[in-house]
């Protein structure tokens, strides 16, 4: 453990003896919306989040609208529609905020992508939400289950527009290996609220990265927790806000059983009047949890002026018996040193820029371990690049 | 051919108590195919020289020219300059992440020529260099200076100077945090480049040890920002012997 974690971890010790129970930092699950309150934008969890371009998400609308689905399934691995009730059967994770028990009671049920134990796939599940319009109202529900000792990758790319919120909760067997990967590359004016919550089973590792390009307003969450000791979990995140956009990812990681790990990374862009991102980076470490480790970053690179990246690392530790607990949070523009660098072995400013950012981006692709979609990831950010950085960009003055 | 002068040279850089100028006033040239060593204790301007003539943001040029084969340096951009000719080997390489070694050198060279380098005789070019220096084959996938030791970098820096094989190449400490066998492997590096005709190098130290394996033409020694002597290859025998004292209190006495 470094001093500054240590310290941290004293000082958290010492604000308050009493045991506590129950997070400050994230509301206790419940499926009963008369416990999730609609929020006025005061609350702490709400205070980020634009309310009215939910565009009224929030009223919780019967709706039978959906996404349409394409999906490339490798052999072994099934899909298929089960109710509301059977979701909490297997043992789905409960909402933890308005939003996603509004899916849980407006879904009609839900989609199960079933890994069974022991199962070793290479080739990834990729499944294609696609949205036609903004007008279409749409409550999602997915469990993705993977057996114990099992091994497979679960891709979700969501293209196109809706107002679309979504529970998902991924179930990661004893002794599994998951990397389950939400891709956000919605069109301009879309909605999408997001609740994904993972259990890690005893000894099992999961990866979750949530990449977010596109849409209007965009807030996901990606929750952890733990059924056992010795699971690990690695959060990456990835996101690009363009003019105008809201771009909100929320993290929990609930240390509630010894020796788990988890390791979080985000790495974010902002260009543009208006270009807005919010990370929380929320980490409880449970009395019961001694001997973990954790260690949470996020990084932005703030591109032109207008822009707005909040940054919130939160630590709450009730046990000072652990390996290690550290974060770190940057919001910068370019660094000169790096430009000088690059500028004087002959490449321009603006390609040295380009570099730069697609050096920051590749830094965190490379993690992804999903073949199929680091082209694609890759691809779109020289995309967001060229927006701004290769054509008429006026460099932020330093 | 391939000559720089620098003529007059005074730089200023920005503190907190307002400008403070660290070169006043140097006077130089480095004539064909020329190597030159500039000594000097620490804080003596060496570094400010080559990172003003490299074009750095920090350094203000209060006066005085710096010439390329009689092109104005001062006027071009950072860019422009090592396009024109002018490499510096930095003495604390910027990391870079994300970024491998293959791609950077291939940027680089591609900026430098204004076309892509051939792939097939490119690779080997950089195979080669790396092997030269002692690098293993699987530097290229490295992130560019994360994770370098200090020699590791030092010997990047030189793989770049002959790979992208400039006019006339600064220098600075590439020799400091060396042992012996990595300055020898730096040295025939230095001394490839420079056995080409026509590629001039300024090679700033603050020991003469670097000097044994690169033979300098000429010889200046720095304090105080100005040149407090200068000469043959001789000069740096004896500074080996007696130090920079002597130059400091002659410097103090003569400007305060």
């Amino acid at each position: 453990m470094t001093d500054a974690a240590r310290e941290s971890v004293q000082a958290a010790l010492e604000q308050d003896d009493r045991p506590r129970i129950v997070s400050h930092l994230n509301p206790p699950p419940s499926y009963d919306l008369g416990d999730h309150p609609v929020p006025t934008g005061r609350e702490e969890t709400w205070r980020f989040t634009p309310l009215k371009r939910l565009r009224g998400l929030l009223d919780g609308e019967a709706s039978d609208a959906r996404l349409t689905w394409d999906q490339s399934v490798p052999e072994g691995v099934t899909v298929r529609t089960i109710s509301q009730a059977e979701a909490r059967e297997l043992g789905e994770i409960a909402p933890n905020d308005r939003p996603a028990a509004l899916a849980a009671a407006n879904s009609g049920g839900a989609t199960l992508v079933d890994v069974p134990a022991e199962a070793e796939v290479d080739e990834p599940v990729i499944i294609r939400l696609h949205g036609e319009s903004v007008d279409d109202l749409v409550w999602g529900h997915l469990v993705l289950r993977f057996g114990h000792h099992s091994k497979a990758t679960v891709v979700l790319v969501h293209t196109g527009s809706a107002r679309y919120c979504a529970i998902t909760t991924v179930l990661a067997g004893e002794g599994s290996q998951v990397n389950v990967l939400s891709l956000q590359d919605w069109d301009d004016d879309a909605v999408h609220l997001g609740r994904d919550a993972i259990q890690v089973g005893r000894d099992a590792s999961v990866r979750h990265t949530s990449v977010s390009f596109g849409g209007d307003l965009v807030r996901m969450h990606a929750n952890v927790e733990y059924s056992g000791p010795g699971g690990e979990a690695e959060l990456l995140g990835l996101y690009f806000a363009d003019e105008g956009q809201h771009l909100e990812h929320r993290l929990f990681a609930d240390h509630n059983a010894p020796k788990t790990k988890s390791n979080v990374l985000y790495k974010g862009a902002l260009q543009g009047q208006g270009a807005h991102t919010v990370w929380i980076g929320n980490v409880l470490i449970r009395q019961v949890a001694e001997g973990i480790e954790t260690y949470e970053e996020n990084r932005n690179l703030v591109l032109t002026e207008g822009c707005q990246a909040d940054s919130v690392p939160n630590l709450e530790i009730e046990t000072g018996e652990i390996e290690g607990a550290g974060h770190a949070s940057a919001t910068a523009r370019f660094d000169d040193e790096q430009l000088f660098y690059l500028r004087s072995r002959g490449v321009s400013d603006k390609e040295a820029r380009r570099l730069v950012l697609h050096g920051f981006f590749q830094d965190l692709i490379r993690k992804v371990g999903v073949p199929e979609i680091e082209e694609r990831l890759t691809a779109t950010v020289e995309d967001e690049l060229a927006k701004n950085v290769l054509k008429g960009y006026e460099p932020v003055p330093t | 051919m391939s000559t720089l002068e620098i003529k007059d040279l005074q730089v200023s850089v920005a503190t907190d108590d307002g400008p403070k100028e660290i070169l006043k006033g140097v006077t130089l040239t480095i004539g064909d195919g020329e190597t030159h060593a500039i000594m000097g204790p620490n804080g003596s301007g060496k570094s400010t020289l080559a990172y003003s003539i490299a074009g750095h943001p920090k350094y203000d040029i209060t006066g005085g020219e710096v010439l390329l084969d009689g092109e104005d340096v001062l006027a071009m951009s950072v860019d422009e300059r090592a396009r024109a000719g002018m490499f510096l080997a930095m003495q604390y390489p910027v990391e870079v992440p994300g970024v491998s070694v293959s791609n950077f050198l291939r940027t680089a060279k591609t900026a430098l020529d204004g076309e892509a380098p051939k792939l097939r005789t490119w690779v080997k070019d950089v195979n080669a260099a790396l092997e030269q220096l002692n690098l293993d084959p699987t530097f290229g996938t490295r992130s560019v200076n994360e994770g370098f030791s200090g020699g590791e970098k030092k010997r990047h820096e030189i793989a770049q100077l002959e790979l992208l094989n400039p006019k006339v190449a600064i220098l600075d400490e590439t020799d400091s945090g060396l042992d012996i066998d990595a300055l020898k492997i730096v040295s025939e590096g230095v001394n490839r480049f420079r056995a080409q005709p026509g590629k001039g190098v300024l090679l700033i130290t603050h020991y003469t040890r670097i000097l044994r394996y690169i033979q300098p033409d000429q010889v200046h020694v720095f304090v105080d920002g100005r040149i407090a002597e200068q000469g043959g290859p001789e000069l740096a025998e004896q500074l080996e012997a007696e130090g920079y004292d002597k130059y400091i209190k002659a410097s103090a006495a003569a400007h305060g």
